[in-house]
């Protein structure tokens, strides 16, 4: 992996001197970090920080890789190359993607949200008011809504009082109006705890306003920055559709480096990218 | 007056159904029912060991049924095939090795049909013993295990992430549903052992607002049950395994109506 063409590293938006002045002070930080999943590289050479009260938001296609950066950060999977560090002692709340509760556990919200740690029902009765699920904590997990489930999602995490939280695509499953009041939560949330927030997401649209950075994965960082320098970067648009790469076609014929893992054949599979 | 037998049966199976009620919540909220069924299958197989080192029986039981515990486990890993598959072999493949070999080494002295159908009236004063021993193992360890072993049953990444030792928690948990399936194969035989650990848990759903509460009730249909088979066994000279198999799925009829109320809400 160290063969790797610079052109690799310059589409790295601002790769910020920012970013690297602060490592010491980060929540967490990932070098060079890489992984193969049954032989085959599933991210390769991704460089992270995310610094207390910042929301670094991880956008990218289906099987970009997103998740399993998640599992990496967590260490819930080990690297096959490079490595993570964490602030000594650090508490990570997770939500993972949305999943479908066995209705055959009999389990309501209060106990679902005591499964990690100890807590008082005061406690519980204030993390389910924080995330407007206060009416819940006596109802079954398997009866909620999925806006309902989410923030009860949120809510679990958020009871051991983490500095970072980790979100994979916190708003699945979520109506349109449920959408953007979960984002303006996730945005309350950080200016009432300070903590840390990794948004994972494939929907662009409110994601990016309600970031302080966005990176743009696909199996390594294709660009990364603050929401507006990522929205007109033409990796952002090669990955998000012909329609955004027609908007932003002047930048097109630029990208001409091998920004893949496996060399040439990724070329023509990045273009294809696009939503449907 | 109470005969001794009838005393340590009665004892036995109480002993069974506490075991078996808290642990079979976890099999059927884990869908470890065919990995129950596997497990039990091997119990001849442990049964003809125990008769060839000439070691207590139970002990022969228990360390054939831990290994293919461990063997599933290992194998575990592998993707290519379904899980129910792998199981369905070793099952099958155990229980065929299991009636060779108690034949071969038993010859007539063994009966067969006590240990595939179940010979509750047969318990010894060693049996009970076993049964105590578990009772105290498998309680300590369960109490060890309840909360981590809830959260994987719900969400086994979101328990790592919070710290679990997920593969040692499960593990353990494979191996005590093996060490209780070993110690309780003399009540209803290899044949019927997953009933105590399924049936029970299944009857006590409908009307369980916790995971406690579900293995309460778990455990008290499974005693009464238990019991009532044994009493009917008493009254019509049937034979006691399949006479509380019966019972047990007779209270779990009463209670399919509530499910399917709670199913429809």
């Amino acid at each position: 992996m160290t063969a790797r063409p610079a052109a690799t590293f310059s589409a790295v938006e601002p790769h910020s001197a920012v970013t690297h002045r602060n490592r010491a002070a980060a929540l967490i930080s990932a070098r060079g970090l890489g992984v193969d999943l049954g032989g085959k590289p599933v991210l390769d050479n991704v460089d992270i920080d995310i610094q207390a009260g910042e929301i670094v938001t991880l956008i990218g296609p289906n099987g970009a890789g997103k998740t399993t950066l998640a599992r990496l950060l967590l260490g819930l999977l080990r690297p096959t190359r490079g490595g993570v560090s964490r602030k000594p002692g650090i508490r990570i709340g997770y939500v993972p993607q949305r999943f479908a509760v066995d209705a055959t556990i009999p389990i309501k919200v209060r106990r679902f949200l005591r499964l990690g740690v100890r807590a008082s029902t005061a406690a519980i009765g204030q993390v389910l008011e924080e995330v407007g699920a206060g009416n819940l904590a006596d109802r079954p997990l398997a009866a909620l809504s999925g806006g309902e489930f989410q923030r009860v999602s949120l809510a679990r995490a958020l009871i051991a009082a983490p500095q970072l939280l980790m979100l994979d695509e916190p708003v699945q499953g979520v109506d349109y109006a449920g959408e953007a009041q979960l984002y303006a939560m996730i945005g309350d949330i950080r200016t009432r705890r300070g903590c840390g927030i990794l948004l994972i997401s494939h929907d662009l649209h409110i994601v990016l306003g309600a970031s302080d950075r966005v990176i743009c994965l696909n199996r390594h960082i294709c660009c990364e920055g603050v929401p507006e320098t990522v929205a007109t970067h033409p990796e952002y648009a090669r990955l998000f559709g012909r329609d955004a790469v027609r908007a932003v076609g002047i930048y097109r014929h630029e990208h001409d480096h091998e920004h893949d893992l496996s060399g040439a054949v990724k070329q023509a599979g990045c273009a294809n990218h696009g939503h449907d | 007056m109470i005969d001794d037998f009838l005393l340590r049966a009665g004892l036995a199976g109480i002993g069974v159904a506490l075991l078996t009620a808290p642990l079979g919540c976890f099999v059927v909220w884990q869908r470890l029912a065919m990995f129950g069924n596997s497990i039990a299958h091997c119990g001849l197989l442990g049964v003809a060991l125990g008769v060839l080192l000439s070691i207590e029986l139970t002990l022969g039981v228990i360390m054939v049924s831990m290994a293919l515990a461990l063997l599933l486990i290992g194998l575990q890993g592998q993707k290519l095939l379904p899980q129910d598959t792998l199981l369905g072999i070793l099952a099958h493949a155990a229980l065929a090795a299991g009636l060779l070999a108690a034949t071969w080494v038993g010859g007539a002295r063994l009966d067969l049909m006590g240990y595939l159908f179940g010979d509750i009236l047969a318990v010894s004063g060693s049996d009970l013993w076993w049964i105590l021993g578990g009772l105290i193992l498998i309680g300590g360890a369960m109490l060890w295990l309840w909360r981590p072993l809830l959260s994987i049953s719900v969400h086994r990444e979101l328990a790592a992430a919070e710290g679990v030792r997920v593969e040692l928690v499960q593990a353990s948990f494979m191996l005590l549903v093996a060490f209780t399936i070993a110690v309780s194969i003399k009540i209803v035989g290899i044949l019927l052992i997953t009933s105590l650990l399924i049936i029970p848990a299944a009857s006590a759903r409908a009307f369980a607002s916790s995971p406690e509460r579900m293995a309460a009730g778990a455990a008290v249909l499974s005693v009464f049950s238990v019991l009532a088979g044994l009493g009917f066994s008493m009254q019509l000279d049937t034979p006691a395994g399949p006479s509380i198999v019966l019972v047990l799925t007779a209270v779990f009829a009463l209670t399919a109506p509530f499910l399917l109320r709670q199913g429809a809400r």
